[in-house]
């Protein structure tokens, strides 16, 4: 097969001295800035771009992905030792690897991170070798009614979401939606619910504002009041066989991990989607799919094992539309784009074509860099462990200047940090009236994406919802989706009307 | 870590050391506005001139790029409002920046009082088909158009912007009755007709050219005076009897109220940028024209252009 051969000719390229030397540097530098909240990958691909002059365009790509890449394990980090998401993309991972970590298991989910990471990213980058021309075709049959039958499928993952409390899962989500409407309309231009008239409110509330918020400042008041500043986070301590222990435990996430893998895979192929709702719906189908669903949100390693999955197959997902229809799949690659342009390739249908050695070097590093960013993420775990030794009363305070950088991080105005307590609090009072906040953080992602791919449905079909339901793949994703939100909410009917049956 | 990771920032940001000195030299890093989201052209443009500015040193500090794609470049004009006075902002713009104010108001504000850094190129519009939809000229085009009526979607940018302003010249000037649905970013309008989940567009040529080179779209007629180098076979709306052509400027301004050393420190800037080899193999590769056109002689431009622009958003009943 000359898909082999090709890949062989960019092995050569990618193992070279110098490309192979930046992808261990690359990776290296991604996993720092990953863990930093409010540094996520897309300020660490631009400050790191000019840079890139200085070796040939491949080495160059080869680097930056390298980044991006070691930024996907490296978000995980954050989320588990701290409660900050490091990066928007692993927001999911707070969920359970927060939990977990309280719970004195951090070296699992750390782990559990790491593998899943590099599980995810190995199946991508495999789909991404074989079926790269195919799949772009897929992206290309995504128009708007499939990307609003999608977000409906995400959605419907939410309803599982919340466990069995439906009508505090929909409370969350409506609450999640209205947030998401706040801003500019992207179809007429005008201001909606911007409280009057504050501008700050015109480029919409920033996600990771309100996830830092809640899942940042929300726990850790929830954390102080419940322990009386008494908490003993972990006594995790370190050492190979517990390494060990704890791969053997992931085997049970198996199942989880290759779903997460594939979800992430094919919603990061979309443009427009990207790595971040790819991991929120990871996490809700490994709920979901779950035998014991209850447990999610309260430290089970599938919950840190799926969304992290998820986010490195979404990472060179996304970097299928950047390559092959020449528009980015996420944020950090429409930077990448940028660069490809600026080094005289041609982002686009032709590239495979006039620029092999690029591709294929390319292609060919995602998979080096993929073995390096395990091997330097385990290594690295006894020193993240170390941080939890610090005692709680020091590593408060510091969590919450981190959650301050990183809200104020991505558009760098006050009005988000006021804001981000704002959550903080709002999350503390959901969390002790027991409210489920995972659904807001999914709406608030989503919803915008959701919006503006139904009304440009509705007006490409003069108002119909048919759209939706009579173009072949926007119909079977719709009625999964439909059959999805009606089998939780069947189970608790029947559940109320036998009260018997457990 | 947070040392290493600063020391490397520092190290990547003293890359770009002046070697020339100037009266007046940005204190930090340059925030450097994209009126438009990411991918599109104007996204590329102006990546491609913070590169040129940090490859050949032409700026002491980095420009950083932030995309304020909102509500057809309204977030990026009051984000720019908000920085009156401000000597380390600047802003990519289209011609959103006439149309967008007129159309909103309630905004409160003057683009007129803005300051001029430099004109960078004249954007060109072509009007295009998918290649499998058999249409190969003008009178092919509105055939088919005709036929579908309202059914037929042509995808573009934003809302009362270029994109509808030109979608509105042809329904007007060929009577139909074509639909405009607005997206993100040309890149995803270019995607939408190579999909074909729209039957046309009016991009620019940066945006189409990659599934134009691939044989997957078709450029029909060209809203330039003269047929473009690249487009040969696409005659231009003047040839078919139409008086009509349309640019759009790309152009960099500085926030309301900027010092004037900030402002000839900038328009110096990317005048190089204009000049470099990088910039002018883009603009002959993308279809650009246009000479570099800085201070008052923009603002005339730009007085000039926002009359225009008044007149057709008024035919189309937008203010």
């Amino acid at each position: 097969m000359d898909v082999i051969g090709l890949l062989i000719d960019g092995f050569l390229v990618a193992l070279t001295p110098l490309n192979l030397g930046l992808v261990i540097f690359g990776c290296a530098l991604g996993l720092f800035i990953g863990a930093m909240p409010g540094l996520g990958s897309v300020n660490g691909v631009a400050i790191l771009l000019p840079m890139t002059f200085l070796v040939p365009p491949t080495s160059a790509i080869i680097f930056l992905a390298a980044i991006y890449y070691g930024d996907m394990y490296g978000g995980a980090i954050s989320s588990i030792m701290l409660g900050i998401p490091g990066a928007s993309t692993a927001v999911a991972t707070t969920f359970d690897g927060r939990p977990l970590a309280l719970k004195g298991l951090a070296d699992q989910a750390l782990v559990g991170a790491a593998v899943a990471s590099f599980v995810g990213g190995t199946i991508s980058v495999v789909l991404f070798t074989l079926f790269a021309p195919p799949l772009a075709e897929v992206a290309l049959a995504f128009g708007a009614p499939e990307e609003f039958a999608l977000m409906m499928l995400a959605f419907a993952t939410f309803i599982g979401l919340g466990g069995d409390e439906i009508p505090k899962t929909l409370f969350s989500i409506f609450i999640g939606l209205v947030l998401s409407a706040v801003g500019l309309d992207i179809i007429s231009g005008e201001p909606r619910l911007i409280f009057g008239d504050l501008p700050s409110f015109f480029h919409g509330i920033n996600f990771l504002v309100l996830a830092i918020g809640i899942y940042g400042i929300g726990e850790m008041l929830w954390t102080i009041e419940s322990n009386s500043g008494k908490i003993d986070l972990t006594r995790a301590t370190v050492s190979f066989s517990r390494i060990l222990d704890s791969m053997k435990k992931l085997s049970s996430s198996v199942k989880s991990v290759f779903l997460g893998s594939f979800l992430g895979y094919f919603v990061g192929i979309l443009p427009a989607a990207g790595a971040t709702p790819g991991s929120l719906m990871a996490y809700g189908v490994a709920k979901a799919i779950s035998k014991e669903p209850e447990t999610f949100g309260k430290g089970n390693l599938e919950g840190v094992a799926a969304p992290e999955a998820a986010n490195n197959a979404a990472s060179t997902g996304s970097m299928l539309p950047m390559l092959t229809l020449g528009i980015p799949g996420s944020p950090t690659t429409a930077v990448l784009l940028g660069g490809m342009v600026i080094w005289g390739l041609k982002p686009g249908p032709m590239l495979f074509v006039e620029s092999q050695e690029f591709v294929w070097g390319l292609i060919a590093s995602l998979y080096v860099a993929n073995i390096f960013a395990l091997v330097i993420n385990v290594m690295f775990i006894p020193l993240f462990l170390w941080v939890l030794r610090i005692p709680f009363s020091i590593l408060a305070p510091i969590i919450f200047v981190l959650c301050i950088v990183g809200g104020y991080a991505p558009t760098q105005t006050m009005h988000d940090i006021w804001l981000m307590f704002g959550f903080g609090v709002v999350g503390y009072l959901m969390r002790k009236l027991n409210y489920p906040m995972a659904p807001a953080v999914l709406a608030i992602v989503l919803g915008p994406l959701a919006e503006t791919s139904m009304r440009q449905s509705l007006l490409i079909s003069q108002g119909s919802f048919g759209v939706c339901f009579n173009r072949p793949i926007a119909g079977v994703i719709m009625v999964i989706a439909i059959a999805m939100f009606l089998v939780p909410v069947m189970n608790s009917i029947r559940k109320r009307l036998r009260p018997d049956t457990p | 870590m947070k040392k290493l990771l600063t020391t490397f920032t520092a190290c990547a940001l003293s890359l770009g050391a002046a070697t020339v000195s100037f009266a007046w030299e940005p204190k930090k890093p340059v925030e450097f506005v994209i009126m438009a989201g990411q991918g599109g052209g104007a996204d590329k443009m102006a990546r491609l001139m913070q590169t040129v500015i940090e490859k050949h040193d032409f700026a002491s500090k980095p420009f950083v790029p932030v995309n304020k794609p909102g509500g057809s470049g309204a977030e990026a004009l009051v984000h720019m409002k908000s920085k009156t006075g401000d000597d380390h902002t600047v802003m990519v713009t289209l011609n959103s920046f006439y149309t967008t104010p007129m159309r909103q108001s309630g905004l409160g504000i003057d683009t007129q009082t803005f300051t001029p850094v430099g004109r960078m190129a004249e954007d060109t519009f072509l009007l295009w088909v998918h290649s499998e939809s058999g249409i190969t000229n003008i009178d092919e085009f509105v055939e088919a158009a005709k036929a579908k009526g309202s059914d037929w979607i042509m995808a573009g940018t934003g809302k009362g912007q270029e994109d509808q302003l030109l979608t509105n010249f042809l329904n007007q000037a060929y009577g139909l009755t074509m639909k405009y649905v607005p997206f993100k970013g040309g890149g995803r309008v270019a995607k939408e007709l190579a999909g074909k989940h729209a039957n046309s567009t009016v991009n620019n040529p940066s945006e189409q050219l990659g599934f134009y080179e691939a044989g997957d779209t078709r450029a029909i007629a060209a809203f330039t005076p003269e047929r473009l180098e690249l487009f040969p076979d696409a005659p231009t709306f003047n040839e078919l009897g139409k008086d009509f052509v349309y640019f759009m400027q790309r152009s960099v301004v500085g926030a309301p109220g900027m010092s004037d050393e900030a402002q000839a420190y900038y328009s110096e800037v990317f005048r190089k940028v204009y000049d470099s080899e990088e910039w002018q193999q883009y603009m002959k590769k993308k279809s650009l024209r246009g000479e570099f056109i800085s201070g008052d002689d923009l603002k005339a431009y730009w007085q000039r252009e926002a009359g225009v622009h008044h007149t057709m958003l008024k035919e189309i009943g937008e203010i």
